[in-house]
């Protein structure tokens, strides 16, 4: 952070922003040889060659597309192939920081695909819902999403938020009271100044009384699951069809868009929730990169001494930033009651937020990133359900921990060191 | 407790420095003892008085009387006093003393509520001991629910697989639930000293592992008990499971014991052992240990082992001592709970009792309470504890008073880089 600039402070700079180390490039590279060698060993070749399989591509109401058909054992040995020539790229070349999350994402759908060509060709030739797969993927992803877009907003300007689960928990119980009160669309209201003040708490806490901000997410959590469960048990579940009967958000086909064959369905015929995260997804990345309030939020997060210094006012951007973003992780709670299910019950969330959380570090505390690490845990999750149906040898709780060793994996090195906005959970003091 | 670890410490520790002023041993807090608890008992005082208002809301005769509030408020009291004083006094009775059992005359009549108390307590003693160790060296262990899922798991499969005499096996499943905890978060631990994982993610992803572990396990033959139709563990044979205390009338058991040696040994650990002066120097400040010589990344590694290993007990106490079968809940949300007591108790062992003990009444009492009000206000309570002993300057406020103390927790790493 000197402001004298020095030229050789800039080539090294440079160097290391645009080239992966050696280290990263051998493990990421062996990885990728070795996932193309599983995937023609275990997925190609033990397919018969003259199996195919079909990846049915329309949902229930669009029946004018066809199936996909592909021959199984080609498609996967081409998508093996293709996996270890990225691996050997990797090794040889190594490609630039910026084109990484690219690499493995292009190698992941391969595996991906090989891996739903494998389970459809395995035998009886059964045809799998891709769309169905990919939609209950976003479906699962929307409050994923949400939670992670509001832990952008807090961490970049510098307060942990470890209580997501909390402010979704709050958000899920004040959707359904509220939608049961006033009608539906009173519950997204409800469930955003419920996600709002329990953010207004975790700002007090954090700013004002200096509290370390983990363990005061933690205790925060505690909280409302506390409070929702007691107002649970003490009005709703005894009144359930007046005060846990918020009905569910109507679906809403955008006009045209909704027609488009795969996309249509998949992604224009949802509830208000999901179009509101669409949004919320341009909206927050492009206020944190092109606007004043996201240079500021970016400033308090990384030295808010500088930002101090040049006159933005540090805590008053903290505590905007940390209420607006419960309101949008109350919002992704709101996903869980008025959004799928329709009424409240006790741990709604069930952990969702900590997921949430995971996608905001996976995404290094970027909004594309956490909506990709969010859209990869829903896939995960989602593809866990259709597994447990189609391949019931599989142990489905055995499949249920891939999304989380893969985190693991992740915050351990697999996509380089992750590292948070430097000022994130140092309260500041003027001064 | 494994302290082969200081045999191999380099000799050039013993000659760091003092890590400020909290060498003692007894506390990480500069703050007098006076003051520590008298700041805890407002905080339990406020806490209890916002329970209060939350019962009095939840009361119907309460709100049916608030309806004519202007007209005559006294109605609104008398029925909010009869609602509060109902569910506290139940807590009471549930924790400590219950006269209309006491009138049986019995000895269970007298001591059975203090009996639920520690056996609520035992698991939160060793658990949070394994929280507050891992503050002492900057680490957060979120990852208690894991830890004693696995333990349970290890300690479970020794107690009903293995056949061995009497003594000698429950010794033998203890061991193995200390080293499933000490592996499940030995690896939060490993993960943080080589590739830098912040422990906080690793553990709560470690806990999701855990618990998709022990539903596939539940399933499966062997571990299962017959007739396979229920998501339950064999039994526990009877030389594994750690006795009762004052017969089968009362749960409490012998791990209660087992509990307060652990604490003894992790106060020793700490106060006096040189490993524990490494880990408190780590806890300090990382950047100076590692100047005077010390293995910052080999300290995580070793209190994560011995943090886990804590939370195992917390596991193996579940499925000796409570319950005889691990079943997808065995972990009752202790892993969590945990973190709460380790605050309470200021991540020093002795307060770590105290604030277990209390929890444990709390918890015993709230089964009570259920009658009166729903038994989430326990979790409302104690988090709000926390939370103003956490923030003293709130306590400060209300009540005008004078501390000096920092709050609780202020000794771990701010951020996710640290």
């Amino acid at each position: 952070m000197s402001t004298a600039v020095a030229p050789e402070d800039v080539v090294v700079e440079h160097e290391v922003v645009t080239q992966t180390s050696w280290r990263q490039r051998l493990v990421s590279g062996t990885f990728l040889v070795l996932l193309g060698l599983v995937t023609i060993w275990f997925l190609a070749l033990s397919l018969p060659s003259g199996n195919e399989a079909r990846l049915k591509m329309g949902a229930t109401d669009a029946l004018s597309v066809p199936d996909l058909v592909l021959p199984g054992r080609a498609t996967a040995l081409v998508l093996g192939v293709v996996i270890v020539l990225l691996g050997v790229y990797q090794l040889v070349r190594g490609c630039s920081r910026r084109a990484m999350p690219w690499l493995l994402a292009a190698a992941f759908v391969s595996f991906m695909v090989a891996f739903l060509c494998w389970v459809s060709a395995r035998g009886d030739g059964r045809t799998l819902d891709l769309v169905g797969l990919l939609s209950n993927s976003i479906g699962l992803s929307v409050p994923l999403i949400l939670g992670a877009l509001a832990g952008v907003l807090c961490e970049r300007s510098g307060v942990i938020n470890v209580s997501i689960e909390g402010q979704m928990l709050a958000g899920a119980w004040a959707a359904a009271l509220t939608g049961s009160v006033a009608g539906i669309y009173f519950g997204l209201v409800g469930a955003m100044v419920a996600g709002a003040l329990m953010g207004v708490m975790l700002a007090l806490f954090a700013i004002k009384y200096l509290v370390n901000q983990v363990v005061l997410g933690v205790v925060l959590n505690v909280f409302a699951l506390g409070l929702t469960g007691f107002f649970y048990d003490a009005f709703m579940q005894p009144n359930a069809d007046t005060l846990n009967n918020p009905g569910v958000l109507g679906q809403i086909n955008i006009p045209l868009l909704s027609h488009i064959p795969v996309v249509g369905p998949l992604l224009f015929q949802a509830n208000i929730v999901v179009y509101l995260t669409y949004v919320l997804i341009i909206v927050i990345d492009v206020w944190l990169f092109r606007t004043r309030w996201g240079l500021r939020t970016r400033a308090v997060g990384e030295h808010p001494k500088a930002a101090d210094t040049v006159g933005i006012k540090v805590l008053g951007m903290r505590y905007r930033n940390v209420i607006l973003g419960g309101a949008v992780a109350g919002l992704g709670g709101a996903y869980f009651t008025i959004g799928s299910v329709g009424a409240f019950a006790k741990n709604i969330t069930s952990g969702q937020g900590f997921i949430a959380l995971a996608a905001l570090i996976f995404g290094r505390w970027s909004p594309r990133g956490a909506v990709a690490a969010s859209l990869l845990f829903g896939f995960a999750s989602a593809l866990q359900t259709m597994l447990s149906i189609n391949v019931p040898s599989i142990p489905s709780n055995l499949l249920a921990m891939l999304p989380y060793v893969a985190t693991i994996l992740a915050v351990a090195g697999l996509v380089g060191r992750v590292r948070a906005p430097a000022a994130d959970g140092e309260p500041y003091v003027k001064g | 407790m494994s302290n082969t670890e200081s045999d191999v410490a380099p000799a050039s520790e013993s000659s760091a420095p003092e890590p400020g002023a909290a060498s003692d041993g007894a506390g990480p807090a500069s703050t007098s003892l006076r003051e520590t608890i008298l700041v805890t008992a407002l905080a339990f005082v406020s806490a209890l008085a916002i329970g209060a208002v939350l019962i009095a809301i939840a009361d119907p005769d309460t709100r049916a009387a608030a309806s004519y509030f202007f007209a005559y408020p006294i109605d609104t009291f008398t029925a909010a006093g009869r609602a509060v004083g109902g569910a506290y006094l139940a807590l009471f009775q549930g924790a400590i003393f219950n006269p209309t059992l006491a009138a049986k005359g019995t000895l269970t009549g007298y001591l059975y509520p203090l009996s639920e108390t520690l056996v609520n307590a035992t698991p939160l003693i060793v658990g949070g001991l394994s929280v507050g160790l891992a503050f002492r060296a900057g680490l957060f262990n979120i990852g208690g629910q894991g830890q004693i899922i696995i333990g349970a798991i290890f300690a479970g499969y020794v107690g009903f697989h293995w056949h061995l005499p009497a003594g000698i096996h429950v010794i033998a499943a203890i061991l193995a639930g200390m080293l499933g905890g000490a592996l499940w978060g030995g690896l939060a631990g490993w993960l943080k000293a080589r590739a830098g994982a912040h422990e906080v993610i690793t553990t709560i992803m470690l806990n999701y592992i855990a618990f998709f572990a022990l539903a596939y396990l539940l399933s499966v033959k062997g571990f299962q008990a017959p007739p396979y139709g229920q998501a339950i563990s064999n039994p526990v044979e009877h030389n594994a499971q750690l006795f009762p205390l004052f017969g089968s009338t009362m749960r409490v058991h012998a791990g209660l014991f087992v509990a307060l040696l652990a604490a003894a040994l992790t106060w020793w650990l700490l106060k006096y052992s040189r490993l524990g002066f490494r880990l408190r120097a780590v806890g300090a400040n990382p950047f100076a240990a590692r100047t005077a010589g010390m293995s910052v990344e080999r300290s995580y590694t070793t209190v994560m082992l011995l943090a886990g290993a804590l939370s195992g007990l917390a596991g193996v106490s579940q499925i000796l001592g409570t319950n005889t079968q691990v079943t997808q809940d065995i972990d009752a949300g202790i892993g969590f709970d945990a973190i709460t007591v380790a605050l309470l108790g200021r991540a020093n062992p002795i307060g770590i009792v105290f604030a277990g003990l209390l929890f444990g009444a709390l918890h015993a009492g709230g089964t009570q309470m259920q009658s009166y009000t729903p038994i989430d206000l326990v979790a409302v309570i104690q988090s709000l504890i926390v939370l103003f002993i956490a923030a003293p300057a709130v306590i400060r406020a209300i009540f005008r008073i004078k501390t000096t103390g920092e709050g609780v927790g202020s000794e771990l790493a701010k951020g996710w880089n640290g």
